[in-house]
């Protein structure tokens, strides 16, 4: 308590120097006075009297000195005047110090800019209580490695399991509400009664759902989201016991969930009610459409749990070999699940932003090291005059540290912009599946994480000339125009430092050119159609008008043959899920003539019109197309696709073969009449699966996705689409107006390629500038350094070309083992980041070598301008020059 | 100035000091030196240099504290004084300090069996 006293007064000491100093010099004139007037009294003569007096005092300075210590804390004092003198020098060398804290500071901002998504994507938890205890439960197959459930199994595995608190299934739906302007299609959520309890959801207003909602036939009930209250609803309390009208028919509302409830698997629903349990999907224990998502019981883990349900599910497996053969569980942390996806990409984004900050830092500090090596005589000067070692040290570290400090606040503060920025650039669709998203933010991680950059690049800067400092021998610095060790030390240890900022600069543009290939890739699979000249709407009807197979045929009639009527349109069509979407909504299916072994037989199913294939543009392998009038009054047909033809009827023709369900059950029955080339139905980067389709007459539904190809440009007619379709009937909802071209661009596989090869590409940019003036720096440093040299040798008669030989071989050996060191860098990179690359290998040759072009080029550009100089130097005034 | 004088113990100023202002009330450096060498039978030394660093180190604590004033010659000087938390430190360090003699003074008796 005391000492802390005492230190708290020595800190004001600080402050107030004048008056403490005139107060001590008085008390020393009082206590001098009296010393001499006591020796005089004593008989001592004047003289003498006050020279006694001032040896007894031992000196006044000394006094002086040892009272000013000790009234306040000199460490301080010495800290304060290092800070005073380092703003000083730097504001004194006002293009070294923007250089080096604009370069830091672009660093530090594209770290922390990407931290700050990483830190809200794979560190923050969910938003929801007790997340770590939240997992996903998924079916898990040979083809599917996370399938849906279907609601039979989820039924035992609620019954069986042993691990779960609570397990809840939930799977997206829509609903036809009255609009404005006709019948919007809106967003809905299924899910079993306990879904909200086991998110740990508290309601806002009414009630949650119950088991006593669940039963068929009992009056239907619906939670609405936040938003949907307030927008349809206009928040009203009174909304609560209201009947609303949903797909034509009457539900309740019961409650109204709360505002910040985001649940990111179905971002968009705004309606929730009860699962669908009599339909034929909810009572075959084949048809997978739920997802599941659980509560683990306290103390238990989920490798614990996992184990249980494979459990669960090697016994349904035994129970039900017909449906459930091959197929078990699993389980895995809800986040993950959920933020999985985007791990890799962030990983190498911060990767990347990594390397870029260390360019950046070995930069900024061969920038430090060329300020030291200017400043050597100044620092032999102060040490001859007597400053100790750790001073002078400490003067380079106290520089270090302001300029640290300073550009990872800078940094820091573009890290706003730059976060708000790369948000902007997330198409809104997409971002909703970002749930992380709306936690993004300068939180205290991710300005800790500045605080330990800052540091880390103090420690480098201090460290460096430190380094320097102590190789080079004080001594040699008075010395006029030595270029002894220490100039030659400090050239080798640049060198490196630029071959490592090349390595660098390597890595990050053999990973933009590699991440551009494979979108380029992408961008080019063959689709087997034309995606040029194609316009796209989903359409959904109300079941209770449109629901019987004549209803869904008529409208599927009406709505084509009015939009193959509109100006500029070709031809119209219609599938149950458009191309480039998804591999999925599969049947199982079983070949008649072939052994059969009880496995499944897995097959995307897609029910089109009888224009579908002319309209998108695929090709008839053989066989031919389906025409309007096969509807069910006639036998089944069926198109498969090639892959599907070459692997279960190899060097066979699949023509008027017969496939059926697993039983082959007579009307099951359907006769193969064509084979198109493959349509690439799942997303961009999915393999080819085999696939069947149907004529749409002849498996209908009130729900179908409509694809028109145009005569002009696609996007004209994209309004016309949803207009023309409420023209025919206003109860009939539409949504997701868009071109083919556009939905395959906006997929996201395509974005996520996209943005990767940007981002990538933009950090190796940064890096391949740096890298190049870091390479002129150190190629300007020792041309200087070796003026006389040159001057030497062209006064001996070296020619103009043999000086820029020598300097443009430096510059060249240096880039050559920058770019030999990256390439490898390069390919270790590419190796680890294989999954997210598409259709190129790590090493791929092209890429590496015009990436190498490109470094290698830009290297000699960087080394001409001082070759330049260097032999332009006039013999005569670079010998007179020291 | 003997050459034969002790300088003072580490640590033992602060306690001197303490006590002499008790002893004496109000006094300026000065007098708190002279006081110490007399008390000591001259037997110490006390250097300025030591004294001062010593008397703001003891302020700094709070356990004296200093004013302007005139000393008895009619010079302005400055006055230190005890305060109570300065009382308080005296009769702590005073206690160990004893204790502390106390001790080493056992020690340093002749031992008196030998066997």
């Amino acid at each position: 308590m005391r000492i802390l006293r005492a230190w708290a007064i020595r800190l004001l000491g600080l402050f107030g120097k004048q008056r403490r100093e005139a107060d001590m010099a008085a008390e020393i004139d009082s206590l001098l006075d009296m010393h001499t007037a006591d020796n005089l009294r004593s008989g001592m003569p004047q003289e003498q009297a006050r020279r006694a007096a001032l040896l007894k005092l031992g000196g006044t300075e000394a006094l002086k000195e040892a009272y000013r210590e000790r009234s306040t804390a000199p460490v301080i004092e010495h800290l304060m005047r290092d800070f005073r003198f380092a703003f000083r020098q730097l504001a004194k060398s006002p293009g070294f110090t923007a250089t080096a804290g604009l370069v830091l500071a672009l660093g530090v901002c594209a770290s922390l800019a990407i931290f700050a998504f990483v830190d809200a994507a794979l560190i923050q938890p969910l938003p929801y209580p007790d997340p770590a205890r939240l997992v996903q439960v998924t079916e898990t197959s040979a083809e599917f490695r996370d399938a849906n459930i279907s609601l039979p199994n989820y039924h035992d595995w609620k019954r069986m399991n042993t691990v779960f608190r609570s397990l809840d299934v939930f799977t997206g739906s829509g609903f036809l509400v009255d609009g404005p302007t006709g019948a919007e299609p809106a967003r809905a959520g299924r899910v079993s009664s306990g879904f909200f309890r086991t998110l740990g959801i508290k309601l806002l207003l009414g009630r949650d759902l119950t088991e006593a909602d669940e039963p068929p036939g009992g009056p239907h009930v619906v939670l609405l989201t936040y938003g949907a209250w307030r927008q349809r609803y206009g928040g009203r309390f009174d909304v609560i016991g209201r009947a609303v009208r949903l797909s034509g028919e009457v539900y309740t509302v019961i409650g109204v969930l709360p505002e910040d409830f985001h649940f990111p698997p179905m971002p968009r629903a705004e309606f929730w009610t009860t699962l669908d349990s009599t339909g034929e999907c909810a009572t075959r224990r084949s048809c997978h459409n739920l997802d599941a998502v659980a509560r683990l019981k306290d103390g238990v883990s989920v490798a614990a749990a996992d184990a249980d349900m494979k459990t669960v599910a090697h016994e349904l497996e035994r129970e039900y070999p017909d449906s459930n053969r091959g197929y078990s569980a699993s389980v895995i942390p809800e986040a993950e699940a959920l933020n999985g996806p985007f791990r890799p990409i962030l990983m190498v984004l911060m990767a990347g932003a990594g390397l870029l900050l260390l360019i950046a830092c070995v930069n900024v500090a061969s920038l430090v090291l060329l300020r030291a090596e200017g400043r050597r005589r100044e620092m032999a000067v102060r040490s001859a005059l007597g400053a100790s070692m750790p001073r002078l040290l400490s003067q380079f570290a106290t520089e270090a540290v302001v300029l640290a400090a300073a550009a990872s606040a800078l940094g820091l503060l573009l890290t706003r912009w730059a976060t708000a920025g790369l948000k902007a650039l997330i198409p809104a669709d997409m971002a909703l599946q970002m749930p992380f998203l709306l936690k993004l933010g300068l939180n205290s991680r991710v300005i800790a994480v500045a605080a330990l950059l800052a540091l880390l690049a103090a420690a480098i800067f201090a460290l460096t000339p430190a380094l320097h400092l102590v190789l080079s021998r004080m001594s040699e610095g008075l010395t006029e125009g030595s270029r002894g060790s220490a100039g030659r030390a400090w050239r080798r240890l640049g060198s490196r430092l630029v071959v490592a900022e090349l390595a660098v600069a390597m890595v990050l543009l053999a990973g933009a050119g590699l991440f551009e290939k494979s979108l380029y890739r992408l961008l080019h699979v063959d689709l087997g159609f034309q995606p040029d000249h194609l316009a796209t709407i989903v359409v959904g009807a109300p079941n209770v008008h449109y629901g019987s197979n004549q209803q869904s045929i008529a409208l599927a009639r009406e709505v084509v043959r009015k939009l193959d009527s509109l100006p500029g349109v070709r031809s119209a069509a219609l599938t149950s899920v458009l191309p480039v979407s998804f591999n999925g909504n599969t049947d199982w299916i079983r070949i008649v003539g072939k052994p059969y072994h009880g496995g499944h037989i897995e097959v995307n199913e897609r029910d089109v019109s009888s224009d579908f294939f002319r309209t998108i543009g695929a090709k008839l392998v053989r066989g031919r197309y389906f025409s309007d009038g096969e509807d069910l009054s006639q036998p089944k047909v069926v198109i498969v696709n090639q892959t599907l033809a070459n692997k279960y009827f190899p060097g066979e023709d699949p023509i008027g073969r017969q496939i059926g369900d697993k039983k082959l059950s007579p009307k099951s029955l359907k006769t193969i009449i064509g084979v198109v080339d493959d349509i690439h139905e799942g997303a961009l980067d999915s393999p080819m699966w085999p696939a069947e389709y149907h004529p749409f007459n002849q498996d209908p539904g009130p729900y179908f996705e409509v694809v028109v190809r145009t005569s002009q440009k696609p996007e004209a007619v994209l309004p016309e689409l949803g207009r023309a379709i409420h023209q025919l009937h206003s109860d009939v909802g539409t949504m997701g107006e868009a071109t083919m071209e556009g939905r395959i661009a906006d997929s996201m596989t395509a974005w996520l390629h996209r943005s990767a090869a940007w981002l990538v590409g933009a950090f190796a940019v940064a890096a391949l500038l740096l890298g190049v003036v870091g390479l002129y720096g150190v190629i300007a440093y020792s041309v200087s350094q070796r003026t006389r040299e040159i001057g030497v040798r062209m006064a001996l008669g070296a020619q103009q070309r043999a000086v820029y030989q020598m300097i443009l071989r430096d510059g060249g050996r240096l880039a050559l083992f920058g770019i030999a060191l990256g390439a490898a860098g390069a390919v270790i990179a590419g190796t680890l980041a294989q999954s997210l690359l598409f259709g190129v290998r790590s090493w791929d040759v092209e890429t590496l070598l015009a990436v190498a072009g490109i470094l290698g080029t830009a290297a000699l550009l960087a080394s001409f301008a001082p070759a330049r100089r260097a032999a332009s130097t006039n013999p005569c005034d670079a010998l007179r020059m020291e | 100035m003997g050459e034969s004088k002790t300088d003072v113990w580490q640590g033992t100023l602060a306690l001197m000091v303490l006590r002499t202002l008790e002893a004496m009330g109000p006094q300026h450096g000065y007098g708190i030196a002279r006081r110490i060498e007399q008390t000591s039978g001259s037997q110490l030394s006390l250097n300025y240099g030591t004294l001062y660093p010593a008397l703001l180190k003891l302020e700094q604590e709070g356990a004296i504290a200093s004013e302007w004033g005139v000393s008895e010659n009619n010079r302005k000087a400055k006055f230190y004084r005890l305060t109570p938390a300065g009382r308080k430190q005296l009769e702590r360090e005073a206690r160990d300090w004893r204790q502390a003699q106390a001790i080493l003074a056992r020690f340093l008796e002749p031992t008196e069996d030998a066997s």
